[in-house]
């Protein structure tokens, strides 16, 4: 079927600016089936359902708007943690700033590099989730990364990893686009962290693949962040294998755009799968949480946890599905997505759904959307606390539920930290 | 050292005069005791003179050792030395009672200009507290007063009342809740911050706490006024005949 005419030129036009990197057979045949997966669904608009309290304007422009740099005055996050550090500066790998990519247990390779190659097990995963994941909902835009991710990194994980590989994405120019593309492998019983941050590029398109094998674990932290006007549209595609636990928090503050989609399949028995957000926002911030989890196996567990904390004008945007398929006995699903708004200006928009086709599940879902707690407040205030302060401690404990999904204390107090950051440099 | 003088108040949403001209001075190192058939107004005028929203004040002031405490902010009240024991605590999911107290304790350390207290010696001074009110470490450990009972609230105030060490304290049904040892252990909290500098205001509806802290003068608040003050002795009387007496008396 023919794509609207304005999806159309949208399209072409964007692909007008981008041409397929070189690769090796298994690459380039990802790539160039990615790329007709774009062109067949065109890009997304205002118009299609899953982008109704989205604008995706900005992020299927054919050029990016700049960003302007902004410096926190703050220590970068996970500066506390032993990991193995991977920069990229606006999309670009540097070597000079990053650590050798070697480590016990983990092998890791640039996609460029394992492109190359003619054959490559990245081929079972580079493109394969993404694919999986068009269905039953389009996603444009992990497509368009698939076909044309600049760079990024290829990890296979065969043991437990003794720390984590920690992605830190730099912006430098003003005018930047980068896409970037990685590929996690856990085998079989393996473990690794995943940390990400910074604001990566004026515009963002980044896309992990995550294929978890029976047994393996992969956690993941992430503090997007935080220069006001970049854009970013992330997904992540996790697929889990039996008893393997799957768990992601992001913290997002600052940023004009922000799109998270997160796409996570359980595909084996007993697989666990937490997925979790906190965002703070103020004034022109608009921030899209858009979650879609399936069940897919026997007693299985999910739990989708995102907490929006909203002023001046700011928007939050949740749309999270809980899908059991037929004979996912036993699941246990939950979900609930709670936005905290500071005035009336802000706004919070959510889609909650649940999609069950078995009849022995437990699955709960809930949101809402309020003011602080005036009782609470006065209460606090009561004893001596500053409005101010007494406030900042009712916005980390309306999040704190979210916080509570990241099992690593010190990674937990890192984010509780730049929270309380963020929050101090609006006094 | 708290003077309230022809306080009127009403409700900030709906015409609705609540207190109606209430006077009432209590001297330091005094303890003063109001009870009062429900809906007198016994706990508007706690809120009132803590700065709680809602209420507007039509007529009259309220001031701490001077001090006009009608137009400060909670917080600036709590540091001038004003304190109120909740009749209903509230509980504050996510937000930890040590942190909650540490930071309180800090605040009003810092607006009066005096250090701020160490995390250690904040630990050791909090466990002292507890152990005297019986209040395990656990409990401490808990979001400020989720999951509390009744009871375990009402200590929760005092706990913190003898950590910051309020010049003026209110205490608002304190006792409703508590069984009879820990109305014993409130009470000897209580009596142990007694003090030459130190007043209190205590509410209640039954004389049993005042068996516990003896107050020095009771007064009568019916239909937002004081309509009787006198000695314990009156405090006997409502226990033995009610308030239908007292309420014709001054009709
Ligand atoms: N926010 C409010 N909205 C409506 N009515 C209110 C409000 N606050 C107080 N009132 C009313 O004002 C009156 C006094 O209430 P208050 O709580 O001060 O009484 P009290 O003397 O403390 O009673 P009790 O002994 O039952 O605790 C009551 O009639 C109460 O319903
Ligand atoms: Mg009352």
């Amino acid at each position: 079927m023919a794509l609207p005419e304005i999806k159309q030129s949208v399209t072409e036009a964007r692909l007008a600016e981008l041409s397929l990197p070189d690769g090796g057979a298994w690459a380039t045949d990802a790539r160039k089936s990615a790329l007709s997966r774009v062109q067949t669904m065109g890009l997304p608009g205002r118009r299609d359902e899953y982008w109704k309290y989205t604008d995706p304007t900005r992020l299927t422009a054919a050029v990016a708007k700049p960003a302007s740099l902004f410096d926190p005055q703050e220590s970068p996050v996970f500066g506390e943690v032993d990991r193995l550090k991977v920069v990229f500066v606006d999309g670009v790998f540097d070597a000079e700033a990053s650590d050798a990519l070697a480590m016990e247990n983990v092998e890791i390779e640039r996609l460029a590099d394992a492109s190359a190659m003619d054959i490559h097990w990245a081929k079972d995963v580079y493109g394969v989730l993404e694919a999986r994941g068009q269905d039953p909902v389009e996603r444009p835009l992990a497509a368009l990364n698939t076909a044309f991710a600049s760079d990024g990194l290829v990890i296979r994980v065969t043991g437990k990893a003794p720390k984590p590989i920690s992605f830190i994405y730099l912006h430098r120019e003003e005018v930047s686009d980068a896409i970037l593309h990685h590929v996690v492998k856990v085998e079989a019983g393996a473990e690794l962290t995943i940390l990400e941050n910074g604001p990566a590029a004026a515009r963002f398109n980044k896309c992990m693949e995550i294929e978890i094998a029976d047994g393996g674990a992969l956690h993941h932290v992430r503090a997007q962040g935080r220069d006001h006007e970049r854009q970013a549209v992330t997904a992540m595609f996790a697929r889990l294998g039996a008893e393997s636990v799957f768990k992601s928090f992001t913290l997002t503050v600052n940023g004009v755009l922000t799109r998270n989609e997160m796409v996570v399949e359980l595909t084996g028995d007993e697989g666990v799968a937490h997925v979790a957000g906190a965002c703070m926002g103020d004034g022109d911030f608009h921030h899209d949480d858009t979650v879609f989890v399936t069940h897919d196996a026997l007693n299985c567990e999910s739990r989708q946890v995102f907490k929006k904390v909203l002023r001046n004008g700011a928007t939050g945007v949740f749309q999270g599905k809980i899908l059991v398929k037929e004979g996912a006995q036993k699941t246990d699903g939950y979900q609930i997505s709670q936005s905290l708004l500071l005035d009336d200006d802000s706004q919070f928009l959510a889609k909650p759904e649940l999609e069950i086709y078995a009849d022995d599940v437990a699955c709960s879902h809930g949101s809402t959307s309020g003011a602080i707690d005036e009782e609470g407040l006065f209460y606090l205030r009561s004893r001596g606390v500053p409005e101010d302060v007494a406030t900042d401690l009712m916005v980390i404990a309306f999040i704190a539920e979210a916080i509570d999904e990241i099992e690593d204390e010190t990674l937990a107090e890192e984010i509780v930290d730049r929270i309380s950051n963020w929050l101090n440099r609006r006094h | 050292m708290l003077e309230i003088k022809d306080l009127a108040v009403k409700l900030e949403e709906e015409e609705k005069q609540i207190l109606k001209g209430v006077d009432l001075t209590v001297e330091a190192g005094k303890v003063h005791a109001i009870m009062g058939p429900n809906g007198s107004g016994k706990s508007t005028l706690s809120y009132v003179l803590s700065g709680r929203d809602g209420y507007e004040v039509t007529s009259g002031s309220a001031t701490l050792e001077g001090e006009d405490i009608l137009e400060m902010e909670p917080e600036e009240r709590a540091a001038a030395g004003l304190f109120l024991a909740f009749q209903y605590p509230v509980e504050i999911p996510g937000v930890g009672n040590m942190t909650f107290l540490r930071t309180a304790l800090n605040a009003q350390r810092k607006a009066r200009g005096e250090d701020e207290i160490s995390a250690a010696d904040f630990l050791k001074l909090v466990r002292a507290k507890a152990k005297t009110l019986k209040i395990d470490a656990d409990m401490l450990k808990r979001p400020v007063n989720v999951g509390f009972s009744g009871g375990e609230k009402k200590r929760n105030e005092i706990l913190q009342m003898a950590l910051l060490e309020p010049k003026m304290c209110i205490l608002d049904e304190t006792d409703s809740g508590l069984d009879v040892d820990a109305m014993k252990l409130v009470s000897e909290g209580v009596n142990a911050l007694r003090d030459e500098g130190r007043a209190f205001l205590v509410i209640t509806h039954y004389q049993r706490l005042l068996d516990h802290i003896k107050p020095d003068v009771v007064h009568i608040m019916a239909d937002g006024r004081i309509v009787k003050t006198g000695g314990p002795e009156l405090a006997l009387e409502v226990e033995n005949n009610g308030y239908a007496d007292i309420l014709a008396e001054v009709a």
